[in-house]
């Protein structure tokens, strides 16, 4: 790893931040809790997505089957009178087989064909949740043990669970960015053919990626699951949230360590408002706000470098530079 | 050519079929280490599929590359890289959105086993001695084509490779950007790594190489030292044709087969 | 009755073809995935329930305007807004038409209200070798079908078919040959929500219509261009007979409740298996 100081001060805020975040749990009201629950958890999801999405480019859309399958897994064993944390440690086990068994294949693919790929195993989780009622409930749905304790301590209970593991992720995310695992999916990224070349066991590094997206995936769908201690097919593999984590990336930067929360943080102030005040018209207005990510920042604004903001204002600094370069070897 | 000691990098009966056209045919070869090796032909001999095979890109279609003793025609890539075998490619491939550093960086990690601090000291190295340490923070697509080459160059060298393929390297430079390269050249393979330069450039080959193989239809044509291997008609005939090859031998007095 | 089953698959497969062709080719040819497909499908629906029960109009005379309003819109919608996008990877063309997506459903949810109307009318039975068909959805299938081998023969024999055909092949040859890009894309896209539009209209004589019916229709068009090959309409006839076929024979094995999931766990071993579909054409990245 190289630790330089910007990545000294990086860590440092991340710490300070989450610090806050738990001191703030004591303070807080149900309701501010329940937000930063949610918030946690899809900075989680974000920070989990842009592991593959981000760092290595594979437009993975199955984030919710991650979600989703870790949301069973733990919701399934927490019925079955595993108690709450164990329950989640077996749902990042099934996250981690189960991003094995989609990943080995769908790997080999690029583009179109895995991304389809991976839509896929959405819609077939959920109907398959849909369909074994012996196992997930069916249609109808899951009960899981809810939690003891009063509300405003189960709340705070899983504000921090939460918490605790959007922190997991964002460590996670800095580590990757700093060591040779990242410089290689950054890499493999930008050329695949050229990665092999020079040593990297890109296969590896791809199934790598994917098998830690999908344990902190699953690990996310468990706490929500017992959360609200209830889980149904359309809410655990929902096909919109499997498109909104990737955007929320967008929004904030591919492929950096703070890119996902800020992206997460900015789209669920948007989606908040939305939802205040035009509550019939949200889906659409989601939709407008995607459409206008995608448009205007598509590098998202940690992508956006001084360099690009200098080249759409004018003096192209690639025709100066190269001229510099001819006078320079030239003499 | 007998030596005494091992061949670093040996060849048996290497052969690729594409559906039906032998692109490589029955190539035996023997590198032996710290030596630099021509190897010329005209166009679609089958040169650069032999690196292609060798640096494991594409798969053997039958035969043996043996490498230190070991086999490695079924390993992939990534694995041949990192056992000491770099090649350039004709159409350079940098990851374009990184840093010159960055680039060379990636070839020190992986292939070369260093961690990221080494690497960092390494890949500047590597840009010290190819003359582009003073672009390393310029993101590669931004590079002009001498340099990108010269940054192939740096990062096969930061793999720290004991057989270095270097393919057309020149295409593309003037005259003393060739002259340079030369120099380049000669200055690695005097740290012991072997080199097999192709060239359609004679004068590159002539200059560094001091043994030459000649390829044609994808079989080895002649093999030998470089000044003989030039002369030979054969080689003459597989570059210009027979008609010229006949008019050469008709004016030098070296006899050439007469066409069927 | 196994043969009814494989009948009514039949049958319906025509359907699905007409449904998945416009999918298809704009897949092919522009390499964007239109997540906004479902919707077009379901607007084409509902414009032909506007024009029949609103304005009183005959179906004959609806449905040819409701799909020339969608190829205009489809037209628009790319020379205006996805042109800009087209050549970036296929995450930000992706979710930019499903953002669109979910602004047009909320449109026509607030338009057209989301309680399930149809033109089912009932022209009786027909019946041949001991199988019923409704005579309702034999002449759906068959407008169905008649239309997408138009298309078929329009992109081999005419000029912009041809145009359209060379830019699926080599985007950068077309374009040096004189080719129009920009205005061959919106034309695609176009014909695309036109044939989406008029799959629309069949279904709205078989099937009760609702908006959320644009995912259904997107994720069978999604199986078909997986089973039958990107941009090929030999491809989606022959997807979408398969896909007919195998949800008939799910039904009959398994129950209706797994006939959707069946084709989805096709597509994904198809997927997995021949990435270039069954049909063995080149697939695209």
């Amino acid at each position: 790893m190289i630790i330089d100081r910007a990545f000294v001060l990086k860590i440092a805020f991340g710490v300070l931040l989450f610090a806050c975040g738990a001191v703030l749990s004591a303070v807080l009201d149900n309701y501010y809790l329940q937000v930063g629950t949610t918030l946690a958890m899809l900075c989680s999801l974000c920070w989990a997505w842009n592991i593959v999405g981000g760092y290595m480019g594979y437009p993975a859309l199955c984030m919710i089957s991650f979600f989703g399958i870790g949301a069973y897994a733990g919701g399934i064993a927490q019925a079955a009178g595993l108690p709450e944390t164990f329950a989640w440690l077996v749902a990042a086990g099934v996250g981690l087989l189960f991003a094995l068994l989609l990943g080995v294949p769908l790997l080999r693919l690029k583009g179109h064909y895995f991304a389809v790929g991976t839509i896929a195993s959405v819609e077939v989780l959920r109907e398959v949740a849909n369909n074994w009622e012996q196992l997930t409930g069916g249609a109808i749905g899951l009960n899981l043990p809810i939690h003891a304790g009063s509300p405003d301590e189960v709340g705070r209970f899983f504000y921090l669970a939460m918490l605790g593991l959007a922190f997991l992720a964002f460590l996670i995310t800095a580590v990757v960015d700093r060591t040779k695992f990242g410089f290689g999916l950054r890499c493999i990224r930008q050329n695949e053919q050229a990665a092999s070349m020079v040593g990297i066991d890109v296969f590896k590094y791809k199934v790598g990626a994917f098998v830690l997206t999908g344990v902190l995936g699953a690990a996310t769908g468990a706490i929500y699951a017992s959360m609200v201690a209830f889980i149904e097919p359309k809410d655990a593999f929902n096909l919109i949230m499997t498109i909104e984590i990737p955007v929320m990336v967008m929004l904030g930067g591919m492929g950096t360590i703070f890119g996902p929360l800020i992206g997460g943080v900015s789209y669920v102030i948007l989606k908040e408002f939305v939802w205040a005040y035009f509550i019939n018209w949200h889906s659409g207005l989601l939709g407008l706000i995607v459409v206008t990510v995608i448009y205007f920042l598509p590098v998202g604004v940690l992508g956006l470098t001084w360099r690009d903001i200098f080249k759409k204002f004018g003096a192209s600094r690639s025709t100066t530079s190269v001229a510099s370069d001819i006078a320079r070897s030239a003499s | 050519m007998t030596r005494a000691t091992a061949p670093v990098l040996e060849l048996k009966s290497v052969s690729r079929l594409f559906e039906g056209i032998r692109a490589v045919d029955n190539v035996s070869l023997k590198l032996y280490a710290g030596e630099i090796v021509g190897l010329i032909g005209p166009n679609g001999a089958g040169k650069t599929t032999l690196v292609n095979l060798i640096s494991g890109f594409l798969s053997v279609s039958s035969g043996d590359v043996i490498f230190d003793g070991v086999s490695i025609t079924r390993k992939k890539p990534h694995s041949i890289a990192q056992s000491g075998i770099a090649r350039t490619f004709q159409i350079v491939q940098p990851f374009a959105r990184m840093t010159v550093l960055e680039n060379v960086m990636a070839g020190a990690i992986y292939a070369g086993h260093r961690r990221m601090v080494q690497a960092r000291d390494k890949a500047v190295e590597c840009l010290e001695f190819t003359k582009l340490a003073h672009l390393k923070d310029m993101p590669a697509s931004e590079l002009a084509l001498a340099n990108r080459k010269r940054l192939e160059l740096a990062k096969s060298l930061a793999m720290s490779p004991r057989v270095l393929m270097l393919d057309e390297v020149n295409a593309g430079l003037n005259s003393s950007e060739i002259d340079e390269a030369i120099q380049m050249i000669r200055s690695i393979a005097a740290t012991g790594i072997t080199i097999v330069v192709i060239e359609h450039l004679m004068r590159v080959v002539t200059a560094l190489a001091e043994r030459t193989v000649v390829m044609h239809h994808g079989a080895v044509a002649s093999e030998g030292p470089t000044d003989e291997v030039m002369k030979d008609p054969k080689v003459i005939e597989a570059y210009l044709g027979n008609k010229f090859a006949q008019r050469f031998a008709e004016t030098s007095g070296v006899p050439v087969a007469r066409p069927a | 009755m196994i043969s009814q089953y494989i009948v009514n698959g039949l049958l319906t497969g025509g359907l699905y073809a007409c449904l998945a062709v416009g999918f298809s080719l704009v897949w092919g040819v522009l390499n964007v995935v239109n997540m906004l497909h479902g919707s077009m499908v379901v607007l084409g629906a509902y414009f032909c329930l506007y024009g029949v029960q609103q304005l009183g109009l005959p179906l004959y005379a609806v449905a040819p305007v409701a799909c020339l309003i969608l190829f205009v819109f489809g037209y628009a919608i790319q020379r205006g807004l996805l042109n800009r996008v087209i050549t970036q990877p296929i995450l930000i063309t992706l979710t930019l038409t499903f953002g669109l997506d979910l602004i047009v459903n909320n449109l026509v949810i607030h338009v057209f209200s989301a309680t399930p109307q149809s033109l089912v009318t009932n022209f009786g039975t027909v019946e041949f070798a001991g199988v019923r068909v409704p005579v309702v959805r034999v002449s759906g299938m068959l407008v169905a079908v008649i239309l997408t081998l138009v298309l078929y023969w329009l992109l081999r024999h005419s000029k912009i078919g041809r145009a359209i055909i060379a830019v699926r092949m080599d985007r950068h040859a077309a374009a040096l040959m004189g080719i129009r890009i920009p205005h061959i894309y919106a034309l695609t896209f176009g014909i695309g929500a036109f044939m989406a539009g008029a799959a629309g209209c069949a279904m709205a004589l078989i099937y009760p219509v609702t908006p959320m019916m644009s995912g259904v229709f997107l994720g069978k068009a999604f199986v078909i261009c997986v089973l039958g090959g990107l941009g090929s309409v030999p491809g989606a006839i022959i997807g979408g007979l398969v896909l007919g076929v195998v949800e008939g024979l799910g039904t009959l094995t398994l129950g209706q409740q797994w006939a959707t999931s069946v084709g989805f766990i096709m597509m994904m071993a198809v997927i997995v298996l021949f990435p270039t579909g069954i049909m063995g054409k080149k697939g695209y990245e």
